[in-house]
């Protein structure tokens, strides 16, 4: 399936004895078929339960859904077949377009009650989520670059705090922040990657846990900390913000073991479920198909987290390694925070599951992501080093 | 292991990152970990707690108000029933145009303007498909009208509703009551008293037998969606229509009661002797219960409640009168069970009795002669009850006066019966403070005083002379199971029940009786009784001394009220009657005639129409 064997490693130079890595139907048939399977199988689980959603319809969400993932596997597979190195050249150009972007989102957004999307005619952008594709780029760009030495110096960390800090900061004021925690847990996880020494983790972590009652006073808005609040005591508010996880507690442990059959979730079908089509879509699946619907479902998603550790252990540069390994976590924490979110294990936070939620922006960059993952695992990251010392 | 790539450096970076990664990834599958068991805990152990809570959720019960049950008197006749009222709703979301809708339903019913402006209102503010109310109480007449033109008026429902009518009216509204919408004290947290369409029983038996009446609300269980849209029924339980309650009573002889007391004020009891049946509980002067169905309004309620003889009182069973002459049984029973007197003992009377200080006047101010305890029941003797009254004492008289259903209430299947007041020494002393004086003693003697009794004890205390002395007690269903039916036997001798009752008929029958005058003209239907007339006010002593003024010189709320207890036919008792008539006057002149009438005609319905 993998013809892996059948070129010399780490041979940038070099043509293969077999085959033309310059062809394209060579990186195509380097793709991960793994990966892509399943991702299709998760995104195929979304379209069914899109149609559920509707009662039975591929109007309104389920048809425009599939054919958006059309579009981003196209997408997918042709960032995957671009030069790896072009992505590693560009890595800060794409983020300066993406903090671009954030900044437009504060002037011109469209969008009830928050800005978060800029209207591009055919569909609206939602700039916050190129913005996680944007900084694991930059911050794998940024510690690939860096001498070895330099890692452990408190220094390095300033550039990535600027280039995490101020989308953060941006997305916060829209407001989003689930968006933005993701930013910041990305960043971290990056670093931690990148080898950080402990002991600065353990420091950051001491500092954070400092400040949360300083954002909690200054940063987070009334809705963001009633939703905290709700989270911490659901009985608090069962018609308002409690609403929402009660009712997917419901559905959710309403399934049971196989649940109530496609098309018969009655919490969703009779609208008890408030945005069943989008955050709460996993409860319309854990309802219909049961404990086992959703075990399959959360073991596909390791499946692909899975894929991605595997092309990691395969890449042969710093760059691509934390690349791949920071898509990965993004991936993971969309699906994480959502599902934890309704089983009311997090407080309601606005994140999709990952694939699988309707709606175009998250869809289309989950799936450039993977573009990127599988540019990978076809070009094993194999990247010239440029250190720049930083003093 | 590089051949011309990056350096050693490099090499050990990447073993780091891969290692972290690891530590990562461990990190993501035990959150995953987390997950399932959450997922395990909600869809396997919770399972069925939030099954039971999903179909909270969904499954919503919308009940129908059953039918409720009439009132029948004995022989059948209606005395609460229902007729149906129309009512006519709209439903927003299925009329094209509500503003035309309702222009065109005006042409067809007139609608207040202010009624279309709260109609249109609400469908602003409600759910788009809860019908809204613009007519109610619609004739059959009009509702043909509007259904005829239906095709063209989309989205108008017409429903039927049971309106409570009381063919009687206000004839029988004491015992039958009225019924009244929910009021907030009612409710108990059945959903069904919710209802707007309920209503419930406020007084009289539709009080006391509204569970019977009110049946079974008939309930759907639908299935219902988040904003409450009905999407499909699951299950129909139909309901019982409520049971009709039949009575004892006989209307036509409650008609023809009313009528005999003219514009007088008062009660009268009819009952059974031996199964305690209540025919006829009058209570004068009476009220209109259609008033109160749709909620009486302020005015109407006010006036009923401040009238100045308490039309809502029903005084059969909630007034409390001195009994008067009537009590006088009572003490001759009492004296002869005491042995202080024997059918043979003779007091003389002489129009007074002096007691120490005190003067003791006979309403026969020239005296009866000697009299014995016979004698003494036919003319109504004072000073023979005095004297009595004085020898065995208050408590002895008391005792006897309870076992006859005086003094506490006799449990009749209506609310608001008065326990009325036998006095005796303790209970002096615990309501003044004071010792009891034997004049007390002497005015209880003639039923007056302290004493207090309600018609309704008055009948039972005479059919439980006449029965033989059995424990009976008044009930208002014509139901095998009499509510009075005999559990006991008094613990009178026969003997001095035999002397009480045969003095009751020397009173009608003998020429020296009190009631002579009113004696039934029918051989057969013959009746004994007692008079009473009990006095309001009191006689002071200078009136005494100059000249006790008449009646009919008195301001009327100062007038006695007149009394008769009786019974007929006098050779086998089968009816006890008692009459009050407030400021009638002499029981004699007054009450015993309406008794007379009551037993006469009683006897006759017996006669002709056998209840089945």
């Amino acid at each position: 399936m993998r013809p892996a064997r059948l070129s010399p490693r780490f041979s940038l130079a070099s043509p293969a004895a077999a085959a033309d890595p310059a062809s394209l139907w060579y990186r195509v048939t380097r793709l991960d078929w793994w990966l892509i399977g399943l991702i299709v199988a998760l995104a195929g689980i979304g379209f069914a339960i899109l149609y559920s959603a509707a009662d039975g319809s591929w109007q309104p969400w389920a048809g425009k859904q599939a054919l958006r993932f059309g579009i981003g596997m196209v997408m997918m597979i042709a960032v995957a077949t671009i030069s790896f190195t072009l992505w590693w050249r560009t890595a800060y150009l794409v983020y300066a377009l993406a903090l671009a972007l954030l900044v437009m989102v504060e002037f011109t957004g469209v969008g009830e009650g928050s800005q978060r999307w800029i209207s591009l005619g055919f569909m609206n952008l939602q700039p916050s989520e190129t913005m996680k594709l944007a900084l694991v780029l930059a911050l794998a760009r940024y510690f690939h670059d860096l001498d070895e030495n330099q890692v452990d110096r408190i220094v390095v960390l300033i550039p990535p705090a600027v280039l995490t800090g101020i989308p953060a900061l941006l997305v916060l004021r829209q407001p989003d922040l689930g968006t933005a925690m993701i930013l910041v847990a990305l960043a971290v996880a990056v670093t931690f990657l990148a080898g950080l020494a402990w002991w600065k983790f353990a420091l950051g972590a001491a500092l954070t846990a400092a400040a949360g009652p300083l954002a909690w006073r200054f940063l987070l808005h009334d809705y963001q900390r009633d939703r905290v609040l709700t989270f911490l005591d659901p009985g608090r508010d069962p018609h308002g913000a409690g609403y929402h996880i009660l009712q997917s507690k419901i559905g959710l442990g309403s399934g049971g073991l196989f649940g109530k059959g496609f098309i018969g979730g009655t919490q969703s079908q009779l609208s008890f479920l408030p945005e069943k089509h989008t955050d709460f879509i996993f409860t319309l699946l854990a309802e219909e198909f049961g404990f086992f619907g959703s075990i399959l479902l959360a073991a596909i998603i390791i499946g692909i987290i899975g894929c991605c550790y595997a092309i990691m252990m395969r890449c042969e540069s710093v760059f691509a390694r934390v690349l791949v390994l920071g898509l990965a976590t993004n991936f993971f924490l969309y699906a994480f925070i959502n599902m934890a979110m309704v089983m009311g294990l997090l407080p309601v936070v606005g994140v999709p599951l990952p694939l699988v939620s309707y709606g175009g922006t998250s869809m289309l960059t989950l799936l450039i992501g993977f573009g990127f993952i599988q540019s990978a695992a076809i070009h094993r990251g194999r990247l010239p080093l440029r250190h720049r010392g930083i003093s | 292991m590089n051949r011309n790539g990056p350096d050693r450096q490099s090499q050990r970076q990447l073993g780091r990152i891969s290692r972290r990664a690891m530590l990562l990834g461990a990190a993501q599958l035990g959150g995953f970990g987390l997950l399932a068991a959450r997922m395990y805990q909600l869809q396997v152990l919770e399972a069925d707690r939030y099954a039971v809570l999903a179909d909270e959720n969904r499954i919503n019960v919308r009940f129908a108000v059953a039918s409720r049950g009439m009132i029948v008197d004995r022989f059948g006749q209606p005395l609460a029933t229902n007729r149906t009222s129309y009512r006519i709703a709209v439903v927003p979301e299925e009329a094209e145009d509500l503003a035309a809708l309702l222009d065109r339903l005006d042409r067809i019913v007139p609608l207040a303007p202010e009624h279309r402006q709260r109609v249109i209102e609400l469908a602003r503010r409600q759910r788009a498909f809860v019908p809204i109310v613009t007519h109610s109480n619609l004739t059959w007449k009009e509702i043909a009208h509007v259904a005829a033109r239906s095709p063209d008026l989309p989205g108008v429902e017409i429903a039927a509703t049971d309106e409570r009518v009381y063919p009687t009216g206000e004839l029988c509204a004491h015992v039958v009551g009225y019924v009244g919408a929910v009021a907030k004290k009612d409710l108990t947290g059945d959903p069904v008293l919710a209802l707007p369409d309920l209503r419930i029983g406020k007084s009289g038996v539709e009080r006391v037998y509204d569970d019977a009446l009110r049946g079974e609300a008939a309930r759907r269980q639908v299935e219902v969606n988040a904003v409450g849209r009905v999407i499909r029924e699951l299950h129909r339980d139909p309901g019982k229509p409520g049971a009709t309650v039949r009575l004892a009573l006989d209307a036509e002889l409650q008609r023809y009661g009313a009528s005999l007391f003219g514009e007088e004020t008062g009660a009268a009891v009819v009952m059974d002797i031996h199964s305690g049946e209540v025919i006829a509980l009058i209570s004068r002067p009476s009220f209109d219960p259609g008033l109160f169905p749709d909620g009486i309004s302020q005015v109407n309620w006010d006036r009923l409640l401040n009238a100045p003889n308490a039309p809502l009182v029903d005084k059969a069973i909630a007034g409390q009168y001195a009994p008067g002459s009537t009590f006088k049984m009572l003490v001759a029973l009492a004296g002869l069970e005491s042995g202080q007197i024997t059918p043979k003992t003779k007091f003389h009377c002489s129009g007074v009795l002096e007691l120490g200080k005190g003067r003791f006047h006979c309403w026969n101010r020239g005296g009866h002669g000697s009299v014995d305890v016979h004698d003494a029941i036919v003319q109504s003797c004072d000073i023979y009850f005095y004297e009595v009254a004085r020898r065995i004492g208050i408590d002895r008289i008391a005792d006897m006066a309870r076992r006859f259903g005086l003094g506490s209430r006799l449990g009749i299947d209506l609310p608001g019966e008065q326990p009325g007041l036998i006095p005796d020494k303790e209970w002096k002393r615990k309501r003044f403070d004071r010792p009891w004086q034997i004049g007390e003693s002497l005015v209880a003697g003639i039923g007056q005083g302290y004493v207090l009794a309600t018609p309704l004890q008055l009948a039972a205390m005479t059919a439980r002379m006449v029965n033989g002395g059995q424990l009976v007690r008044p009930g208002l269903l014509a139901e095998s199971a009499h509510p009075g039916q005999a559990e006991d036997t008094l613990t009178v001798s026969a003997q001095a029940l035999d002397i009480v009752r045969r003095a009751m008929i020397g009173v009608t029958s003998e020429p020296k009786g009190t009631a002579a005058s009113s004696q039934i003209p029918h051989e057969r239907l013959r009746m004994g009784g007692k008079t009473g007339t009990s006095q309001v006010r009191r006689i002071s002593q200078r009136e005494r001394r100059q000249r006790v003024l008449r009646n009919d010189e008195l301001p009327r709320q100062e007038r006695d009220h007149a009394l008769f207890v009786g019974f007929a036919p006098i050779d086998a008792p089968r009816y006890a009657v008692s009459v009050i008539v407030e400021h009638g006057g002499g029981g004699s002149r007054v009450a015993a005639p309406i008794a007379a009438d009551l037993l006469r005609v009683a006897q006759m319905r017996l006669s002709q129409n056998q209840p089945t």
